[in-house]
């Protein structure tokens, strides 16, 4: 579980965010697109969608089931992963690079020192795993 | 705690993610449900289906005992074959959907749906006029090998010759030195077997099918790649498409109820309601807009709910979004047009031809 990126910051949920203050990739760890198995389909956001901080943006299904994508933070979408309606295998092959989701702007660019850092999370999933 | 079949020690070997189903810890994929569907349709894939309720029926009447119990007929067919067919209560509705197989008019086996087991058992002992039924589940482990090289990784396992065991029906040999009933049948779409063997010989046999079938691209297959393989062929599920609440005529299973037969339990009910016409069906459709259909979505017309989604996924052969459902018969034919309640989002559906899934 020491695949995670250290320069990425973490949610409890299983999402990653990538950025500074005035620009964050968000997309599904490792973790989560191993759990839930081949996706199929994702949906997202509108580009200028207004999201908020651990609220659910977007739906990711797999094969067998139906899962919530939560934001990590509160900010406007300003990019969507559209290569994703017709290849959203690409969570699984890739998630921290052409699986990401969106690309949001933050209402505030301190939100981001509020995630989990990679140790945090890493050991977050080692104490679920128990 | 659930149940374990014989070969859960195996599955955890092979890196299996076990759920609970049906009260059962079962694999539900091992290396995704994808590459394990695709397996089977161009290769072969193994599923243990130990989980699955076997009852017998033995001595003289036996045939005529079941076929007052179900609703295809044993006298139909000849000894060695098998007929799929419904269990069901005096609604005429599913108790459960069955494979019964006639070993001899004395001696018929009905494989039956693991969380109706007791259920079944209990309803065919209750009803049997005649011979009495025997729960023989704890004995038989099954394991499923499907796909266009299934046969020929059994056939190189044993000295039955295969060649005869045309679809739906089946004979007793050993494979890999284990006894088996070796069964043509299957829930995929694929040729393929079923094999029922001792509950303790299961590993046996299994790990001789995983390594002869290796060169040819055998790989386990979980619950998962089961249920999209099946959906794809629209074979109902028990729980999802069929159920207590509707008749076989409604889920397009005429064909495995024969009311021309002298008696069986729910035929006065379905006899009335052929006459009467049906009001719903049990349709395949796909979605004509982006999205997944699941099981428990409404069907909307102009808005309104007219029926329910039985089954649904993103087929991984047909690579499309399918699904399966009631609708009211004055949308059940091929090219009707309907919503799916997606989430709030009234989603375009149209009735297609079923199978969704045919061989190129």
């Amino acid at each position: 579980m020491s695949n995670n990126p250290q320069d990425l910051k973490y949610t409890k949920e299983h999402e990653w965010a990538r950025g500074d203050a005035k620009l964050v990739v968000v997309g599904v760890t490792q973790h989560a697109q191993e759990a839930l198995g081949d996706v199929v389909y994702v949906e997202l956001p509108k580009v200028g969608a207004t999201i908020t901080a651990g609220q659910p943006f977007g739906v990711i299904e797999s094969t067998k089931a139906v899962s919530e994508l939560f934001a990590p933070l509160t900010g406007k979408v300003v990019k969507i992963n559209s290569t994703l309606s017709d290849s959203p295998q690409t969570v699984n092959q890739d998630p921290y690079g052409a699986g990401w989701l969106i690309e949001l702007e933050p209402s505030d660019g301190k939100q981001l020192d509020t995630l989990l850092t990679a140790a945090a999370y890493e050991q977050l999933i080692k104490d679920a795993g128990k | 705690m659930a149940r374990q079949t014989p070969l859960y020690e195996a599955h955890k070997k092979l890196g299996a993610r076990m759920v609970d189903f049906a009260g059962w810890d079962m694999p539900v994929q091992y290396t995704g449900v994808i590459a394990e569907h695709e397996a089977v349709r161009t290769a072969a894939g193994l599923f243990d289906v130990s989980h699955m309720g076997e009852v017998e029926f033995r001595g003289p009447g036996a045939l005529e005992t079941v076929n007052a119990l179900i609703t295809n007929d044993l006298a139909r067919i000849s000894d060695g074959q098998a007929i799929y067919a419904g269990l069901l209560n005096d609604q005429g509705t599913f108790v459960d959907d069955v494979v019964a197989y006639r070993f001899s008019p004395e001696r018929i086996l009905i494989c039956v749906n693991s969380s109706n087991t007791d259920k079944d058992f209990a309803w065919m002992k209750e009803r049997a006029k005649g011979v009495q039924p025997v729960n023989r589940s704890a004995e038989f482990a099954q394991l499923a090998i499907q796909g266009p090289k299934a046969a020929g990784i059994v056939q190189r396992l044993t000295q039955t010759d295969l060649t005869p065991i045309g679809t739906y029906r089946f004979t007793e040999g050993a494979v890999a030195g284990v006894p088996c009933i070796i069964s043509r049948t299957g829930y995929t779409g694929e040729d393929g077997f079923e094999l029922y063997c001792p509950w303790n010989e299961a590993e046996k046999l299994f790990n001789a099918l995983m390594q002869e079938g290796q060169a040819d691209g055998l790989k386990p297959a979980g619950l998962g790649a089961r249920d999209s393989l099946r959906t794809e062929m629209k074979y109902a599920l028990y729980g999802n498409d069929i159920d207590d609440a509707h008749t076989p005529l409604e889920a397009g299973l005429g064909w495995i109820t024969k009311l021309d037969k002298a008696e069986f339990i729910g035929k006065d009910v379905l006899v009335k309601q052929k006459a009467e016409g049906l009001k719903r069906k049990l349709v395949g459709f796909e979605l004509t807009e982006t999205g997944v259909p699941r099981h428990g979505y409404a069907i909307l017309k102009d808005g309104a709910p007219v029926g329910v989604v039985t089954s649904g996924t993103m087929g991984p052969s047909v690579k499309k979004a399918i699904g399966i459902g009631y609708v009211p018969t004055e949308l059940s034919a091929e090219g009707s047009t309907f919503q799916i309640d997606i989430r709030g989002r009234a989603v375009g559906a149209r009735v297609v031809k079923t199978p969704f899934y045919k061989k190129a």
